[in-house]
């Protein structure tokens, strides 16, 4: 049954269904309903969790991964600094091997201080050597934090769910909440393996020398890339439960045989299919939802661009100096098929701008009569509102 | 000599059935302070644990992969988490019903500095876990630079004396008022120069709901600048002088003291270690440094009320002396 909900306070909901026995966070906007929504439940009995009420983001995941290896199910949330804060935990809960679960409310990273959404927070710890997945809607949402315990889980990696701040999480809509029976049958009782037991001690986080550090790294990067058959499961068999696809890796829509396609992580993807579908005039689009971003599924990438002419890939974060920061990754992609699209890449949307219905019109402008790609560029930056050495 | 040194090893070690948590064969230097008091406290706390360790030397010289010294389920993360790392294993044990006791594990600089803000939180929040802090006075896992435990007037190589220079320029960070403004229900320093006492205080810990803190004063030969076999008798002047008191405290409120038997002058330590070698200069400033070195030590027995009246049997002379026949006192 649908129920108007904040994403917020249905994430709150979907994660307590979920039966984490330690939740631990530190308030940043635009995250901090989430939490609050799990503290209200724990403090109501609706919820069995230790609630931690941490004094910095750097303690809340290292809260979780201490959980985590006590055998608990842990969960965290975070944005922006709070990420950064917590980037050399995510990178250690990461490379132990550590199942647990965070909710990235995406926003902009300071400075200057921005506190509205953009993506530029996940793709900082990109590298962390997380699960990504990015959510288009907020049932999406809902139904990938379901399934990022048992991908994490089952994979012994952790999964970060990224939701944009505000644009998601502040919005209210008809969201169909699963049923504690739904989530029970998919998501058994969990106890982490490699954990820490007086019965059977073990050292974990040792000191690792080079003649063992780069086999260590394999395993780790093998397992993220085994992970995506894990992803597929997990949404196809979440699925046969509530009946909805959140897309895998990645999916599919818009005009399939269109030679014209958008590749795109997050909420914006719905602004540009209501943009074409408003306007029978504009040229058809094929939309790529890019919903893992790590593992990077390639080759679910280049069957996904068989038959485009131009790809552009739309981001909502950079890597300065350098242009885009999925785009390239794209390109090395679709590198390898006997007929590459033209890619070319812009992000757009930093920092909480607003995301218009003619940003499609003017996608499809700038890229339509080119010949080729002509880098990366901030497609609704205006150079005029800057002094002249800035343009 | 003994023809058969290992054999009577072996002998001896059967004969002491008490568990050990850090074994022997990890790589610590010759008479590693820290080392001591991490096979003493572990001891202490029995098999019934996991331990959170921060980075610094106990975690290296014990773990160098596939090997591992530890008995005892343990975990290092990074260096400045380690009490919100053992927080959340409090918190999850809590949750499951179980009795499996926490340790936190950290240097001084895991401690004082790093650590700081996560062991903060940590007791604020009340959480059933006893931090140890072995305190060897400066970040020796990296080559010895100062932190904020580092002594007054010594040299590290952040804090070298010259011709401007007299070593550390700030004092060391009373940590100890620090712990005690949480109001927390346990906080004790010890000394690797008194086991037993040190060993009662991790129990007593343990027997403590809630957080609490032991701070271990644990001297490293190599950062100290003295001959590794004189360890226990640099940490017992230290005692001795006053220089690093021996006190419990319950809620924030100092509850017990190990009385100093004849205090004993701060150069008598200090002469001990190169960290202090350029105080004993034919100079000024060196004998300046000297006397406000004699002047904390001073202010410890003072406020404290270090100073002991006659002979006791828990003091400084008395603790941890073995007497004539075997019989050993506290």
């Amino acid at each position: 049954m649908a129920l108007a909900l904040e994403g917020s306070q249905a994430l709150a909901r979907t994660i307590a269904l979920c039966r984490p026995q330690v939740v631990a966070a530190y308030p940043i906007t635009p995250q901090t309903h989430i939490v609050e929504g799990i503290a209200k439940l724990v403090a109501d009995g609706a919820l069995d969790c230790e609630m931690v009420s941490v004094e910095s983001e750097h303690s809340a995941a290292s809260v979780a991964l201490g959980a985590a290896v006590a055998g608990s199910r842990a969960y965290t949330a975070s944005a922006s600094q709070g990420i950064l804060l917590m980037a050399e935990v995510l990178f250690d809960i990461a490379g132990l091997r550590i199942p647990l679960v965070m909710t990235c409310a995406n926003r902009a990273l300071s400075g200057p201080l921005n506190i509205w959404n953009d993506q530029q927070d996940s793709m900082a710890v990109r590298d962390a050597g997380w699960i990504q997945l990015y959510c288009a809607t907020n049932q999406e949402a809902i139904d990938t934090t379901v399934q990022a315990f048992r991908i994490a889980e089952r994979c012994e990696l952790p999964v970060m769910v990224c939701v944009d701040g505000f644009t998601l999480t502040h919005t209210l809509e008809p969201l169909d909440l699963p049923s504690a029976e739904q989530v029970d049958g998919f998501l058994p009782a969990y106890r982490f393996r490699h954990g820490l037991d007086p019965a059977d001690p073990r050292s974990l986080g040792t000191l690792v020398a080079p003649e063992h550090f780069s086999e260590v790294r394999h395993a780790h990067h093998q397992a993220l890339m085994r992970a995506q058959t894990e992803i597929e499961q997990a949404d196809s068999d979440w699925a046969a439960v509530v009946g909805r696809h959140c897309g895998g890796l990645l999916e599919v829509r818009g005009d399939p045989q269109a030679r014209l396609g958008i590749l795109t992580l997050g909420s914006v993807l719905g602004t540009l299919e209501d943009a074409m579908d408003n306007d029978p005039s504009l040229p058809r689009a094929r939309f790529i939802k890019l919903r893992s971003y790590r593992p990077f599924p390639a080759r679910a990438l280049r069957e996904a661009c068989a038959g485009l002419d131009t790809l552009i890939v739309l981001e909502r974060a950079l890597s300065p100096g350098a242009g885009g920061i999925v785009g390239p990754e794209v390109q090395t992609a679709v590198i390898g098929m006997e007929a590459p699209p033209r890619v070319h890449n812009f992000a757009a949307g930093l920092g909480g701008r607003d995301l218009s219905l003619d940003l499609y019109q003017r996608l499809v402008d700038a890229v339509l009569n080119e010949a080729r790609p002509e880098g990366f560029a901030i497609i609704d930056a205006d150079p005029s509102l800057l002094p002249e050495a800035d343009r | 000599m003994n023809e058969q040194p290992l054999q009577s090893l072996d002998a001896l070690r059967a004969r002491q059935p008490r568990f050990r948590g850090l074994e022997s064969g990890h790589r610590a230097c010759q008479g590693c302070g820290e080392a001591l008091a991490a096979r003493l406290a572990t001891e202490a706390a029995g098999p019934d644990v996991v331990i959170a360790n921060a980075t610094g030397c106990l975690e290296v010289f014990t773990t160098p992969w596939p090997q591992s010294a530890w008995r005892l389920p343990w975990i290092h993360s990074v260096f400045g988490n380690v009490a919100a790392v053992a927080a959340g294993m409090e918190a999850a044990l809590k949750q499951q019903g179980r009795a499996t006791q926490v340790l936190a594990f950290a240097g001084d600089g895991g401690t004082f500095d790093i650590g700081f803000q996560a062991l903060s939180g940590m007791m604020e929040r009340g959480h059933n876990v006893l931090f140890i802090c072995f305190d060897n006075e400066a970040y020796m896992n990296t080559g010895v630079q100062r932190s904020g435990s580092t002594p007054h007037a010594a040299m590290t190589t952040t804090s070298p004396p010259g011709a401007v220079r007299m070593g550390k320029r700030h004092m060391k960070k009373d940590i100890l008022s620090i712990i005690a403004a949480h109001h927390i229900p346990y906080a004790a320093t010890a000394s690797v120069a008194y086991p037993s006492d040190l060993r009662n205080k991790v129990r007593r810990a343990m027997d403590t709901e809630g957080a609490s803190f032991l701070q271990i004063h644990s001297p490293c030969p190599l950062g100290w600048g003295h001959d590794g076999s004189l360890t226990i008798e640099v940490a017992r002047l230290a005692v001795q002088t006053g220089l690093f008191p021996i006190i419990e405290m319950e809620r924030g409120e100092l509850i017990g003291t190990l009385p100093i038997r004849d205090p004993k002058p701060v150069s008598e330590y200090l002469k001990l270690q190169n960290r202090f070698r350029h105080l004993f200069a034919d100079a000024y400033r060196a004998r300046k440094e000297l006397e406000h070195l004699q002047a904390i030590a001073n202010r410890n027995i003072e406020r404290f009320e270090l100073r002991g009246v006659g002979i006791e049997k828990y003091d400084t002379e008395g603790a941890d002396t073995v007497h004539r026949g075997g019989d050993r006192w506290a």
